[in-house]
C-alpha cells in the first residue's frame, strides 16, 4: 500500500482538506452539526454508577452519631474507661451520709460509703445507694420557672428581689440544715431582709427528744448513741436499725455487737417493745407487742422496775403483764454502765422518763454521748405549726422553701398548700417540681447534691464536704448562691465554702501545709473530724414525776378501739425520693412489698374484720377512717403486728412526683398530728378499718413466709447453746451409702475444679445481717439490673440478682403440713441474703445445652449472655432460684418506661455502669460476684506487678453492707479475711477447702445435702435468748 | 405366607378381596373431599391461624407473654412438648416393634399411626423451639455445627442436647420409615389413575412413588429396608422418651430427680400414643368406612396395651411416693406431699383419675370392645397424660428447695394459644394426610387378606 502512489479520496472534502472534514476525519459515523455531549459516555455512566454505589454503601455503613459530645479539652484525671472517685456527702431532708461517688467519663454511676467518716463509717442505706438515679430523674426541673413558664435566672432574680424588697414578713422554710456555710448564706439573706425568719422542720420529727433533753439537762439537744458499747439494749419502739435517728450509724454499731466466734462468745441482747414489726424488732432477741396507747406506760413501768433496783421512788404510772419487761429490767441492771434504753416516741414526757432510766443505768457518757450532740433532726414542730397558722391567716407575704416539701410531708401540708395562694411571694428551691414547688410561684431549682458544693456538720466538730461529681445537667443553681444573689451579694458558692473553711478550720489545722494542699486533702478525704471527749456525763435534772403524770393521762393500759401507727418507709424514707424506681422496687425488708402501699393488719384483727389474703398476695381494699376522713387502702396481713393496731408507712401518696411514683399509695402524713408540742406518729383513737369487696393484688417478691422447718436452709441456735458448742444449730446431713452414712460432699461424680490462682468465696453472717436491703440497691446500680414494675413483680419476675429472704417462725414443727406455712402471731424473724452461690458442682452448668454458663478457673460461675439461647433449664435446675430471665426487652421499650428509666430514657441511661452489659431479651442473668470489679482489681495488680491484696476487690453488696455481714475474698490467699473467718485450710491435694472439723463451726452451706458445694458460706443465726424452748 | 391359627379372629372382615382393599382405600384419595372434610379442615386451619398469631406475638414480644416466672421456668411449653413426643411413640412402636414381633394386626393401623407420629413429633418440636428466649440463635447453636466462634461447642453434658439428637433422629427415621411404606401404595394410586386417565394425579403419584415398578426385586429390597428400618427404630422407641425423661431425672429438682423416670416415661408415652391412635382411628374408620379393616379386634388389642401401660404408669406413681418417703429427703418428701395436697392438688388428682383409674375399666370386655367407651377413655387418657407432665413439671418447680421462691403458675392466652397452634398443625396435617395419602397400608393388608380375612360370601373378586 505504501508503495502505491494512488490516492483514493473519500470525497472532495478530503482533497480540499477543509477544517470541518479534518475535525471528524477519524470518526466513522459523523453527525455533523450536532455536538456530542461529553458527560454521558458509557464510561462516565459506569464511573458515576460505581461512585454512587460506593458512596451510598459507605453512607449506609456509617452509624448516625447521636448526641456524643467529645471532650474539647480532656479534663485532668478524667480518662475514658477509668473510674474516678470523689468524696461527697448525701443529704436529703435531714438524712445524712458521707459517701464516695464513682464517676465514669464525668457521670456519677455509683455511690458508696466513705469509711473515713466516724458518723456513717462507710455505711450506706438503700436511699443513699439509690440517690444516684435521682440525679437523672426526668422529673427534675430543667431550669427556673415562674408558675408554669420557663424563664431565665435574671428574670427570676429580678422579680424575687423586687418582691422581697416590698415584703415585711419573710419566712425561709427548710429541713434541718447541717451546713455551716449554708447557715452563713442564709444569715446574709437575713441581714439584707431583717424580717426574715428561718424555720426548720423535719418530715420525721425528733422534736420530742430534743425537748425532753431540754427538760432533763437544761439544754435542748439530741445526743449521739453508741450501740457498740451496749450489752443490753431495750428499744421502746425505736427502729434504730431501720429508720430511727441515724440508722446507718446504729446498724454499724449494733452489727459489731452481734459478731461472735469461738473466741468472742458474747453478744448484745436486744429487747424490742413495739406495735409494728420493725426491722429492729425483726432483729430483736426478745420482742413484745405493745400498743402505742401503752407505750408511755411501758416506759414508766420500766422506770419503776429499774428504780426499785436503784432504790429510787416509783412513778405514778405503771402497767402490768408486759412480757419480757421484767427480764429486760434485770438485764439492764445487770449490765449497768453498758446498757441502753431508747424510745421511738416523739412525746417529750416519754423521752424524759427514758432519760431518767438511762440516768439510773449510767448510760450517759458510755452508750449515750451527750457531749457529742448530733446536728441532724433539729426541726422545731412548734415553730413550723405556728408558721402554717401564720401563713393561713395571711400574715406572711414572702416564703422561700429551701429544699423541702412541707405541702406533702408536713401534717398540716394541705392547709399550707391552700395558704400559699394568698402569699405574695412563694419560692421553692427543690430540684423537682414537687407538691410545694408546684404551688409556689417561683421555682428556683437547686442542684442535686451530686452537682453541688457544700459542707456539713452532722455532729459537733465532725465535718463532711460535698463536691460536684458532674457538671450541672440542667440550668439549676446552687440554692445558697440564690440566697446570696437575692441578698444582693452574689458569690460563687464554691469560693464561699472554701473561704469559710479557710477562716474556720485551716487556721486551727495543726499540720503545716499551705491552704490549697490542706483544702485538697479535705476534699480528697471528704471529712474533717476533730475528736471530742465523749466520756463526760451530765446530770439529770428532769421533773420525772410530772412527766409520769402526763404519761398516765395520755396512755392507757387498755384501749378498746383500733390504733394507727404511722412509720417511715424503709425504701422510700420520707418520700422525697419516691420517684426513684430503685426504691419503689426495693422489697420492704419485712413485708417484701414493692410498688404498693398497704395497711398492715395483725392476723387476729384480719380475722375479726374478715380480711383474707391468699398465697399470691390477693387481698381486699379496706376503708381506713381516721377522724372522720376515709381513704381506700389495700390490706396486708402482717405477723407480728400488735393486735388492735394498724400500721401504715409514710413516703407514698405523692401527687407531684413524676411518672414513677404517680398514684402509688396514700399520703399518711395526714395522720400525724401535733400532740403536746411535737408531732406524734400514733393515732390512738378514732381509727376504723372496714372491709370492701374490691379485690386487690399486692406485689410481693416473697409470698411464702416460713422456711417450713428446713434446717438445710436456715440453721440457728441460741447463745447459751453456742457457748457450750460453737456449732450449735448446725445441721449435718448425711447421705446413706450401702454400708455407711457419709458426708454428702464426700460423694461426687465430678473430679472437682482446680483453682491455681484465686478461689473467690463469700461469707454471710446471718447474725449481723439486719435485712436492711441496701445491698440490693447497690447490686442493682452496680450491675445494671432491670427494674420491671409492679405488674411484672406480681407475675413473680423481679430481676434482682441479690434478694433477702425473710422467714418467719411458725408454731408448727412439721415440715410438710399446711400449718407450717402459717407464721406465728409474734414470729421470730431471720433474714438470709440469697444470691448466686457460685457452686463448685453447679447444677446450672451441666444442663445448659450451649455452655453459656460455665465455671471459671477462679471458682466463679459465669454467665455468657452472648451465648445464651434462653432455655431456662439452668434456672429450673438452680436449687437457690437466683437466676433471672429476661422475659422481655427491658431496655428501649416503652412498656418499661415508667419502671426502668435507667434503660429507657436518655437521661436515665447516664446512670448505667459501662462496665456491665445491659442484657438483651431472652437471656438468663445472675450474680457474677461483681466480676467486673474482680477483673479491674486483677488488672491493677498486674499493672503494678504485684499479687492482689485482700480487700482490693469488694463486691457491691459487701461495700453496701453497713453491718459488715458480707465478707468476700480469695480463699486461696491464706491471709485474706475470708480465709481467716471461715478457717479455710488446704486439703490433701493442696487446694483450699473448708473442713467441717477445723473450719468455722458456725459456717454452713445452704442445701448442703444436695452436694452442689457453693462458694458462699452462711454463719448460723444465734439469738441471745434463753434456751427455754427448742426452736422449730 | 404365614399360617394362621384358626382360633385367631379375622383381621379383615367383610370378605375383602385384594381388589377391594385397593379400591376401598384409594377411593378416598381419588374422590373429591367431602363436606365434612372441608369443615374439619376449615376448623383446623382456623385454629392453626389463631395459634400462629399467638406464636408470632410471643416471638415478637418475648417469652414474658407466657405465664412463666422466676421459679417456674417451664410449664405448658415443656408439658406440651413431652405430651406430643409421648403421643408420637405409638406409631413407631406399632410399625417397628410389632413388625419385629410379627404382630400382623398392626398392618391396618400402622400407616395412620406413623403419620400421627410424624405430625406429633413436629408439634412436639415446635415447643423446644418456641420456648427458647432467642430462637433465632438457638435453633442452630444447639446443634454441633462447626462455627467461627473458635472452640465454642455444644455442651454434651446437657440432657437438652441429648434431646436434640434423640428427637431429630427419631423424627428422621420415622419419616423415612413412613414414607418408604407409602411408596408401593402411591404406585397403586398411580396405576389406578393411569387406568382412569387422570393424568395429573398419575404424574404426581408417580413422582411420589419414585417410579415404583412392582418388580419382585423391588419388593424384596422394599422388605429388607423395612426390616432394617424397623430394627433401627426399635431402640429409638425406647430411647427417645428415656432421654426426654432425663431432662428431669438428671436435675436436682425434687420431684424430677428420680431414677424411675426412663421406664415410667416410656410406658406413659406408649400409653398416651395408643390412646391418640385410637382417638384418631375411630374417627377415620367411621368417616372413611374402613370398619372392615380396622375391626373391633384391633381396638380391643390396643385397649389391652392401654391397660398394661396404664398399670405400669400407675405403679410408677405409687413407687415414686414410696421412694420419696423411704428416701428420707425432706425436700423430696415435701414435693410429693405437695403434689397430692398442695395448691395443684386438682392437677394431681385429675392425673390419677384419668391415668390410673380410667384404663382399668378396660378389664371389662364389654367396655374394651365398645367403640364409644374406647373413644371416651382414649381422650380421657390423653387428658390425664397431659396432666401427668404438668404435675411433674409445674408442681415440682413451683415449690422446690427455698420456700422464699415458691410461686404459682397461671397460663396466659398465649400459653393456650401455642398449644392450640400445635393442634392446628396436627389436625391440618392429619386431614391432608387422610385425604391425599392412603390411610391404610394397602400393600401389607393385601398380604394378610387371604390368610386371615373372613371369606367372602358371594363371588370371588379378581385383582
Amino acid at each position: 500500500m505504501s508503495t502505491t502512489k494512488k490516492k483514493y479520496w473519500k470525497g472532495l472534502e478530503q482533497l480540499k482538506n477543509d477544517t470541518a472534514f479534518v475535525k471528524h476525519a477519524d470518526k466513522e459515523f459523523v453527525n455533523i452539526g450536532v455536538e456530542e455531549d461529553p458527560g454521558h459516555s458509557r464510561r462516565d455512566f459506569l464511573k458515576m454508577m460505581g461512585f454512587s454505589v460506593a458512596a451510598a454503601s459507605l453512607a449506609a455503613c456509617e452509624t448516625p452519631i447521636r448526641k456524643a459530645i467529645p471532650f474539647v479539652t480532656k479534663p485532668l484525671d478524667a480518662d475514658p474507661g477509668i473510674a474516678n472517685y470523689y468524696a461527697s456527702t448525701y443529704i436529703d431532708g435531714g438524712d445524712y451520709c458521707s459517701v464516695l461517688v464513682k464517676t465514669r467519663d464525668g457521670r456519677p454511676v455509683k455511690i458508696e460509703g466513705n469509711a473515713l467518716s466516724s458518723v456513717s463509717g462507710g455505711g450506706t442505706s438503700a436511699q443513699v445507694e439509690a440517690s444516684v438515679l435521682s440525679l437523672y430523674d426526668n422529673y427534675r426541673l430543667r431550669g427556673p420557672k415562674i408558675v408554669d413558664k420557663k424563664t431565665d435566672w435574671e428574670t427570676v432574680d429580678s422579680e424575687i428581689i423586687a418582691k422581697l424588697g416590698s415584703a415585711s414578713h419573710i419566712r425561709i422554710i427548710s429541713n434541718t440544715i447541717l451546713s455551716p456555710s449554708t447557715k452563713v448564706a442564709i444569715d446574709k439573706f437575713k441581714a439584707k431582709y431583717p424580717s426574715t425568719q428561718h424555720i426548720q422542720y423535719d418530715p420525721i420529727s425528733y422534736y420530742g427528744v430534743w425537748k425532753a433533753n431540754e427538760a432533763s439537762f437544761g439544754t435542748g439537744f439530741i445526743p449521739s448513741y453508741d450501740f457498740s458499747k451496749a450489752k443490753t439494749i431495750v428499744s421502746l419502739g425505736a427502729d434504730f436499725l431501720g429508720t430511727w435517728l441515724s440508722p446507718i450509724e446504729f446498724t454499724k454499731q449494733f452489727g459489731a455487737t452481734r459478731k461472735i466466734d469461738e473466741e468472742h462468745r458474747e453478744m448484745s441482747r436486744l429487747y424490742q417493745f413495739e406495735a409494728n414489726l420493725s426491722l429492729t424488732g425483726a432483729n430483736a432477741d426478745y420482742r413484745t407487742m405493745v400498743k402505742p396507747s401503752q407505750s408511755g406506760l411501758v416506759a414508766a413501768q420500766l422506770y419503776n422496775l429499774i428504780a426499785a433496783k436503784a432504790g429510787k421512788a416509783a412513778l405514778a404510772a405503771s402497767i402490768d403483764k408486759i412480757t419480757y419487761l421484767d427480764k429486760a429490767a434485770e438485764d439492764l441492771w445487770a449490765s449497768k454502765g453498758s446498757s441502753l434504753v431508747v424510745s421511738g416516741s416523739n412525746d417529750k414526757n416519754v423521752q424524759t422518763i427514758v432519760n431518767g432510766i438511762n440516768d439510773m443505768l449510767g448510760s450517759y457518757g458510755s452508750t449515750i454521748l451527750s457531749a457529742l450532740p448530733v446536728n441532724f433532726r433539729q426541726g422545731n414542730d412548734e415553730l413550723m405549726a405556728a408558721f402554717v397558722e401564720e401563713a393561713a391567716s395571711g400574715k406572711v407575704d414572702a416564703v422561700i422553701f429551701y429544699n423541702c416539701n412541707p405541702v406533702y410531708d408536713h401534717p398540716m401540708g394541705e392547709k399550707l398548700g391552700a395558704a400559699l395562694k394568698g402569699i405574695a411571694l412563694t419560692v421553692s428551691t427543690g430540684y423537682t417540681e414537687d407538691e410545694t414547688a408546684s404551688l409556689s410561684t417561683y421555682k428556683a431549682p437547686d442542684h442535686h447534691y451530686l452537682e453541688s458544693w457544700n459542707d456539713f456538720e452532722p455532729k459537733k466538730n465532725l465535718f463532711s464536704l460535698s463536691q460536684p461529681a458532674i457538671t450541672p445537667i440542667f440550668k439549676s443553681r446552687q440554692a445558697q448562691e440564690s440566697f446570696m444573689v437575692w441578698a444582693g451579694a452574689p458569690t460563687e458558692y464554691f469560693t464561699f465554702v472554701k473561704e469559710n473553711w479557710k477562716n474556720w478550720f485551716f487556721a486551727k489545722a495543726t499540720s503545716a501545709m499551705d491552704f490549697q494542699s490542706w483544702w485538697d486533702n479535705c476534699l480528697y478525704e471528704g471529712v474533717l473530724e476533730t475528736k471530742t471527749d465523749t466520756s463526760a456525763s451530765i446530770s439529770f435534772t428532769g421533773d420525772i414525776a410530772a412527766a409520769a403524770t402526763a404519761v398516765s393521762s395520755t396512755y392507757k393500759a387498755t384501749n378498746s378501739g383500733y390504733e394507727l401507727v404511722v412509720f417511715e418507709s424503709y425504701g422510700l424514707g420520707n418520700g422525697s425520693q419516691a420517684n426513684n424506681p430503685l426504691l419503689q422496687e426495693l422489697p420492704d425488708p419485712i413485708t417484701k412489698i414493692v410498688w404498693d402501699h398497704p395497711i398492715l393488719v395483725s392476723q387476729a384483727d384480719a380475722k375479726a374484720l374478715k380480711f383474707e389474703m391468699d398465697g399470691e398476695s390477693n387481698t381486699q381494699i379496706g376503708t381506713l377512717t381516721v377522724g372522720g376522713k376515709s381513704i381506700p387502702v389495700p390490706v396486708l396481713i402482717q405477723p407480728g403486728q400488735a393486735p388492735g393496731t394498724f400500721g401504715i408507712s409514710l413516703g407514698y401518696g405523692r401527687t407531684k412526683v413524676g411518672k414513677v411514683a404517680e398514684n402509688i399509695g396514700q399520703r399518711a402524713y395526714q395522720y400525724l398530728a401535733l400532740v403536746n408540742g411535737s408531732i406524734s406518729s400514733d393515732v390512738l383513737s378514732g381509727v376504723t378499718l372496714t372491709k370492701t369487696d374490691t379485690p386487690f393484688q399486692l406485689a410481693q417478691t416473697q409470698t411464702h413466709q416460713t422456711y417450713m422447718g428446713r434446717e438445710s436452709v436456715i440453721q440457728e441456735s441460741v447463745l447459751s447453746e453456742f457457748k457450750k458448742n460453737p456449732s450449735a444449730g448446725r445441721d449435718f446431713p448425711k447421705v446413706t451409702k450401702w454400708d455407711e452414712k457419709v458426708d454428702p460432699s464426700s460423694l461426687s461424680l465430678w473430679k472437682g475444679h482446680e483453682y491455681n490462682n484465686h478461689h473467690w468465696g463469700m461469707s454471710i453472717d446471718l447474725n449481723s445481717c439486719t435485712g436492711c436491703g441496701s445491698c440490693i440497691v447497690a447490686c442493682n446500680v452496680e450491675n445494671n439490673v432491670s427494674l420491671v414494675g409492679k405488674d411484672e413483680v406480681i407475675r413473680r419476675r423481679e430481676m434482682h440478682w441479690l434478694r433477702i429472704d425473710r422467714y418467719y417462725s411458725s408454731d408448727s414443727t412439721s415440715t410438710t403440713s399446711e400449718e407450717a406455712e402459717i407464721a406465728s402471731a409474734n414470729p421470730e424473724v431471720v433474714f438470709q441474703p440469697m444470691l448466686c452461690q457460685h457452686c463448685n458442682n453447679a447444677p446450672c452448668e451441666t444442663v445448659c445445652p450451649v455452655a453459656a454458663t460455665t465455671h471459671s478457673t477462679e471458682g466463679l460461675n459465669q454467665m455468657t449472655y452472648n451465648r445464651c439461647i434462653g432455655t431456662r433449664y439452668c434456672a429450673n435446675n438452680c436449687p437457690y432460684k437466683v437466676r433471672r430471665f429476661n422475659w422481655f426487652k427491658y431496655h428501649d421499650n416503652q412498656q418499661f418506661y415508667q419502671s426502668n428509666p435507667a434503660m429507657n430514657t436518655d437521661l436515665g441511661r447516664m446512670v448505667l455502669n459501662p462496665e456491665v452489659t445491659v442484657r438483651s431479651r431472652g437471656v438468663m442473668e445472675k450474680c457474677s460476684f461483681c466480676v467486673q470489679r474482680i477483673q479491674a482489681g486483677k488488672l491493677t495488680a498486674k499493672r503494678e506487678r504485684r499479687p492482689m491484696k485482700d480487700g482490693e476487690v469488694v463486691t457491691a453488696c459487701q461495700a453496701a453492707c453497713t453491718s459488715g455481714a458480707i465478707v468476700f475474698g480469695d480463699m486461696n490467699n491464706p491471709d485474706s479475711a475470708i480465709t481467716k473467718l471461715l478457717k479455710i485450710t488446704k486439703d490433701e491435694k493442696g487446694a483450699s477447702a473448708f473442713d467441717k472439723k477445723t473450719g468455722n463451726p458456725r459456717a454452713y452451706r445452704v442445701l448442703e445435702d444436695i452436694g452442689v458445694k457453693p462458694n458462699i458460706f452462711y454463719l448460723t443465726k444465734i439469738r441471745n435468748k434463753e434456751a427455754e424452748k427448742e426452736h422449730a | 405366607m404365614q399360617a394362621s391359627a384358626p382360633v385367631r379372629e379375622s383381621l379383615v372382615t367383610g370378605g375383602k378381596t385384594v381388589h377391594d382393599v385397593s379400591h376401598d382405600i384409594s377411593r378416598q384419595v381419588e374422590g373429591n373431599p367431602t363436606r365434612l372434610w372441608w369443615m374439619a379442615f376449615g376448623v383446623s386451619l382456623a385454629v392453626l391461624t389463631y395459634g400462629a398469631y399467638c406464636c408470632g406475638y410471643m416471638l415478637w414480644n418475648g417469652i414474658g407473654v407466657w405465664g412463666l416466672n422466676k421459679t417456674v421456668g417451664w410449664a405448658w411449653d415443656i408439658t406440651n412438648f413431652v405430651w406430643w413426643v409421648g403421643i408420637g411413640h405409638a406409631g413407631t412402636l406399632i410399625s417397628a416393634i410389632l413388625l419385629l414381633f410379627r404382630q400382623r394386626w398392626r398392618m391396618s393401623i400402622n400407616r395412620a399411626a406413623e403419620a400421627m407420629t410424624i405430625f406429633a413429633v413436629i408439634c412436639a418440636l415446635s415447643f423446644p423451639a418456641f420456648h427458647m428466649g432467642r430462637l433465632w440463635l438457638g435453633f442452630y447453636w444447639a446443634l454441633p455445627l462447626p462455627n467461627t466462634f473458635g472452640s465454642l461447642w455444644v455442651n454434651f453434658n446437657s440432657p437438652l442436647l441429648w434431646d436434640v439428637f434423640a428427637i431429630s433422629t427419631y423424627f428422621s427415621v420415622s419419616l423415612v420409615f413412613w414414607y418408604m411404606g407409602l411408596i408401593p401404595d402411591f404406585a397403586v394410586i398411580r396405576d389406578r389413575a393411569v387406568k382412569a386417565g387422570a393424568k395429573t394425579r398419575a404424574n404426581i403419584y408417580n413422582a411420589l412413588s419414585f417410579g415404583w415398578d412392582g418388580a419382585a426385586k423391588t419388593w424384596s429390597r422394599y422388605e429388607s429396608v423395612a426390616l432394617i428400618l424397623a430394627g433401627l427404630s426399635t431402640p429409638l422407641v425406647l430411647s427417645v422418651h428415656t432421654i426426654v425423661s432425663m431432662d428431669f431425672a438428671t436435675s436436682v429438682v425434687p420431684g424430677w430427680h428420680t431414677t424411675i423416670f426412663p421406664p415410667y416415661f416410656v410406658a406413659g408415652a406408649i400409653f398416651s400414643g395408643f390412646a391418640m391412635v385410637l382417638t384418631l382411628l375411630l374417627i377415620t374408620r367411621k368417616v372413611f368406612h374402613l370398619e372392615d379393616y380396622i375391626t373391633i379386634y384391633h381396638v380391643e388389642l390396643m385397649n389391652i396395651i392401654i391397660i398394661v401401660t396404664g398399670s405400669i404408669v400407675g405403679i410408677a406413681y405409687i413407687t415414686e411416693f414410696f421412694i420419696a418417703w423411704y428416701g428420707g429427703v425432706p425436700a423430696e418428701q415435701y414435693a410429693f406431699a405437695n403434689r397430692m395436697s398442695g395448691p395443684y392438688w386438682w392437677a394431681y388428682w385429675s392425673m390419677m383419675t384419668c391415668n390410673v383409674i380410667s384404663p382399668q375399666l378396660f378389664w371389662f370386655k364389654r367396655l374394651r370392645t365398645n367403640l364409644v367407651a374406647t373413644f371416651v377413655i382414649s381422650i380421657i387418657v390423653n387428658i390425664g397424660m397431659w396432666f401427668e407432665r404438668f404435675v411433674i413439671i409445674v408442681t415440682s418447680l413451683h415449690r422446690d428447695y427455698l420456700p422464699s421462691s415458691w410461686t404459682m403458675f397461671h397460663p396466659t392466652m398465649y400459653d393456650i394459644g401455642e398449644y392450640l397452634f400445635t393442634f392446628g398443625i396436627f389436625f391440618t396435617f392429619f386431614l391432608l394426610f387422610a385425604k391425599f395419602f392412603p390411610v391404610i397400608n394397602m400393600a401389607e393388608v393385601k398380604s394378610i387378606v387371604k390368610a386371615t380375612s373372613e371369606k367372602k360370601k358371594s363371588t370371588t373378586g379378581a385383582h
